[in-house]
């Protein structure tokens, strides 16, 4: 469970890991049926509606300006998001 | 009144636009405490809007179809304007640069968007009780929920606060809270309406559609919303036929298919019965009821919540407390900014979803899960298609329960993931799925059934729904104190 939960960037205290534990084992039961099935000749589908290859032309279009996307960020300086220390 | 009676009136000038509008901004201020409905109104700028609409029709100037319409939008679509917080903490704050696509076509067509409704936050779940501000009831009972998880917008139009709006349907949250409410939902086949600006729940499953009171306003919505947007490269480029023109289409020998048996374990026998009576309408008025051969439809939920909580694991990873949205304010180094940020920002249900996904997609699990769930789904797919080869549509309850009471589900996930049983096929499937009002149970709620037909036969759907809400009229059935 820490594991994943690092995988996934959550932090969850002990309680938290113990109940997830419990919940997420029930729910992988139930999903234990699917292996009633034999899929071994069975190609997956990713994407209902038969579609490959969306082009769009390749031609640049405006995009949203830095100003705009920083007014969002908890955290800005000088045009670029701010962040603690990586290295 | 109905969105087609409304708009009828204001484009005759026998009532205003401004006048539609602050009858909508009203029924909220006195309504929405009791009912959680509304994360956010947008009142000023919907009467401006009403105005601008109001003056023009004055002038003889042309005004869009849905001139003068109160609407509102689910709080996990883009606006330019207010807040988009997916009923989220982390998105709190958030206010979108853009609008979604829906939005744009909205507002050119003259509807007047008043504000944005309450969710399971980021739309996981099945009783609009895991949203963060408050859970939303259900106005025929507000002991019980409305369901989930577009409750707000169910309950937006059940209670007579707006004349319509939008939802989306990741495994059948437009279909579901419109049963529960008494109300008219659809779930348009993917690909027919543009995702783009919807806040990414399961990309492969989601899909926008309306809510509104009945067959004839749904058509009109989904009229103005469909279309291909060069911006969500999965909208598809086939025409928008005119829904509202092909409601009378004539249904000589229509065929429902029903699936074989019963309806599956854990059906309420109340429900049972107004399916079976629904479908007997169809069969009095000259359908061929028969059998629809679906066997795959048992593993649905296993296949569903694998694939839709491994998509969500991956589509929330944006969510990092650096570009957007709430940052912890105690933190220590990046990932644990990161850690922390999620685990404030994110709800119970969120987070027990995401580690699901994580799992299912992890290192040593991807086959036997992930994998797994792709390949049943083929399957699934394949059972529609057969069945699609006998018949036109295929009918089935939409829950297999009338509205349950607030915290009856809560603390049992699997429960709660269990009440989409007649549903979250559809959504693997792709095809479109419609919801219409059946019938009461014998404490007066809603009892919904469920239409289903072919990818981009929307037409055919909602003729078969309209002939239905001719020859009966729970559609026309209001909860007490509503507007």
């Amino acid at each position: 469970m820490r594991h994943v939960a690092l995988l996934a960037r959550l932090k969850p205290d002990d309680e938290e890991v113990a109940r997830l534990a419990d919940e997420l084992s029930a729910i992988l039961a139930y999903m234990g049926r699917l292996d009633e099935l034999d899929t071994t000749d069975v190609p997956p589908t990713a994407h209902a509606v038969p579609m490959v290859n969306v082009w769009r032309e390749d031609k640049s279009s405006a995009s949203l300006g830095v100003e705009v996307v920083l007014a969002n960020a908890p955290q800005s300086q000088n045009g670029f998001f701010r962040v603690p220390k990586v290295l | 009144m109905t969105l087609t009676e409304t708009i009828a009136a204001v484009r005759a000038k026998r009532c205003s636009a401004v006048e539609v509008v602050q009858q909508s901004l009203d029924a909220i201020e006195k309504h929405n405490e009791r009912l959680g409905a509304f994360i956010s109104v947008e009142g000023e700028r919907a009467l401006q809007r009403a105005r601008d609409i109001d003056a023009r029709i004055a002038k003889g100037e042309p005004v869009g179809p849905l001139a003068g319409a109160a609407v509102a939008v689910k709080d996990n679509m883009c606006t330019a304007f207010g807040t988009t917080t997916c009923a989220s903490q982390i998105l709190s704050n958030f206010r979108s640069p853009y609008d979604a696509a829906v939005v744009e076509r909205l507002e050119a067509a003259d509807a007047v968007i008043v504000g944005k409704t309450n969710l399971d936050e980021f739309a996981m779940g099945s009783s609009s009780e895991n949203s963060s501000y408050c859970p939303v009831r259900n106005p025929w009972d507000t002991t019980r929920v409305p369901g989930g998880s577009s409750g707000g917008s169910a309950v937006a139009v059940a209670a007579g606060l707006v004349q319509g709006a939008l939802g989306s349907d990741t495994g059948g949250s437009i279909r579901q809270p419109a049963a529960l409410t008494g109300i008219t939902g659809l779930k348009p086949t993917y690909g027919r309406v543009s995702r783009h600006g919807l806040v990414a729940f399961a990309s492969s499953l989601d899909q926008i559609g309306p809510l509104a009171r009945n067959v004839r306003d749904t058509a009109c919505l989904l009229k103005v919303i469909a279309g291909h947007d060069p911006r969500d490269s999965t909208s598809v480029g086939c025409a928008v036929p005119d829904y509202t023109a092909l409601l009378g289409a004539d249904l000589k020998g229509l065929t429902i298919g029903v699936a074989a048996g019963d309806f599956g374990k854990g059906l309420n026998d109340e429900v049972c019965k107004a399916v079976e009576a629904a479908l007997g309408v169809y069969r009095d008025n000259g359908a061929r009821i028969v059998e629809a051969h679906l066997p795959h439809m048992k593993y649905a939920i296993a296949c569903y919540y694998l694939i839709a909580t491994a998509e969500a694991s991956s589509n929330l990873a944006r969510y990092d407390g650096v570009h957007y949205g709430v940052r912890a304010d105690r933190h220590e180094g990046i990932v644990d900014l990161y850690c922390a940020s999620r685990d404030q920002g994110f709800g119970q249900e969120v987070k027990r979803r995401i580690m699901l996904g994580t799992f299912a997609l992890s290192s040593g699990y991807y086959d036997a899960y992930y994998l797994k769930a792709l390949k049943v789904r083929t399957l699934l797919a394949r059972d529609f298609e057969a069945a699609f080869e006998q018949v036109d549509v295929i009918a089935s309850p939409v829950s297999p329960v009338t509205a349950f009471k607030l915290g009856e589900k809560i603390d049992d996930p699997l429960a709660m993931y269990l009440a989409d049983i007649h549903t979250t096929s559809v959504n693997l499937a792709g095809i479109a799925g419609l919801s219409i009002p059946c019938g009461f149970d014998a404490d007066g709620l809603p009892i919904g059934l469920q239409l289903m037909a072919p990818h981009f036969a929307e037409e055919r759907l909602l003729a078969v729904g309209h002939q239905f809400q001719c020859l009966t009229d729970y559609h026309t059935k209001h909860p007490p104190q509503s507007t």
